[in-house]
């Protein structure tokens, strides 16, 4: 039986088939999804901000697109996967709000798909896919069976990627 | 110092409550005035809570509500979010413009102008609590509105105080209509942790 494995916000996870992993209403924020094909592992992060290095509180790594990355590698790797086999996929960064506009400090879902992006170019892992930016809500789900991306928006139906 | 709200004690927590409670009586005042109609409100509720925690009260992550979101300058600066349910507009709505909506759908440009209207003299009525009481003088954009799922429209508050804490001033009011309608709105207060020591240390309780 498939069961679903729901990532809250700045968390993530990995799974086996026949689960899936899902992530709700993802706006600004960006899922960082990693599969690796060969073991049937995916792994998926909910971040809410680009770098570690420019937060007060670095309590909770899941939160930062660089650490969270570096992290969900960690735990694939103990699941069987390898890092020279992972491919990327990634989804969200909207910009929710009009006003965000001309605002550095509040478009900041283009700059969480720019850092998601940076810390994966420089791992070696590539971005296979995207659904990023606009300015709507997305809701995400990972298949390991597939790594097919299903992702969800209210007012733009169901697509895959 | 207190670095976030994590921190703060129980006065502190207390004399932001008072500041909701007092913008709260503003705002059914002038909402009345606005639908001219009758409107009681039910004691708000003023809590400091994770703001992951504002989804479930919402309806859950995908449920479909509309966003109202202000930046404060001068010498306050932060943000500012109003969150209605889908009844809380359509009661706006239909009654201010005279129409007779149940879905998101059918809503039309006039009818998001007039929601970010009501958005407007909410945000004045709770700005306006704070600055009698601080005498500070505070600013409000002009108002962003989006209609989508409550996760993603809270990400953005989320995201703005993220790098400080999780938790955030919320408070939930009840708008009692004569006829018996009762819609809950919603409001996120997160002021940048430097202005909220300010508000704390004029108010004669910071740490």
């Amino acid at each position: 039986m498939s069961k679903p494995i729901i990532i809250g916000i700045s968390d993530l996870n990995i799974a086996l088939p026949p689960d899936v992993l899902i992530t709700y209403a993802l706006g600004s924020c960006v899922g960082i999804c990693l599969y690796d094909k060969a073991v049937k592992v995916a792994g998926l992060a909910h971040v809410m901000l680009p770098l570690s290095s420019e937060a007060k509180d670095i309590s909770n790594l899941m939160k930062f697109a660089d650490t969270a990355t570096l992290e969900l590698i960690k735990r694939m790797e103990k699941a069987g996967a390898s890092r020279r086999r992972l491919v990327a996929k990634l989804a969200g960064g909207a910009q929710m709000f009009a006003l965000q506009e001309g605002n550095e400090a509040l478009n900041i879902g283009k700059r969480n798909v720019i850092a998601a992006k940076k810390i994966l170019k420089s791992l070696n892992i590539k971005i296979i896919a995207e659904d990023t930016g606009l300015n709507y809500g997305r809701t995400i789900e990972l298949s390991p069976e597939t790594g097919v991306l299903k992702v969800k928006a209210i007012a733009h139906g169901i697509k895959e990627i | 110092m207190t670095e976030n709200y994590d921190n703060l004690n129980d006065l502190q927590i207390d004399v932001l409550k008072e500041i909701g409670n007092i913008g709260a009586g503003n705002a059914a005042t002038t909402l009345s005035m606005m639908l001219s109609k009758k409107v009681d409100m039910s004691v708000p509720q003023v809590r400091i809570i994770d703001i992951q925690e504002i989804a479930n009260i919402l309806g859950g992550p995908e449920n479909q509500v509309v966003g109202i979101l202000f930046t404060l300058s001068k010498d306050i600066e932060g943000m500012m979010m109003f969150i209605l349910k889908q009844e809380f507009a359509h009661l706006v709505v239909n009654q201010l413009m005279g129409r007779d909506l149940e879905s998101f759908n059918d809503f039309e440009e006039m009818d998001l102008s007039a929601l970010k209207e009501i958005g407007n003299i909410m945000a004045a009525s709770y700005v306006n609590a704070i600055s009698s009481l601080t005498n500070f003088g505070i600013g409000i954009s002009v108002p962003g509105i989006a209609i989508d799922m409550a996760g993603a429209i809270l990400s953005v508050p989320a995201i703005q105080f993220g790098k400080i804490g999780d938790k955030v001033l919320f408070i939930e009011e009840e708008f009692i209509g004569g006829d018996g309608e009762n819609v809950n709105s919603y409001l996120i207060l997160i002021p940048e942790i430097d202005s909220l020591h300010k508000i704390l240390k004029i108010l004669g309780v910071e740490l």
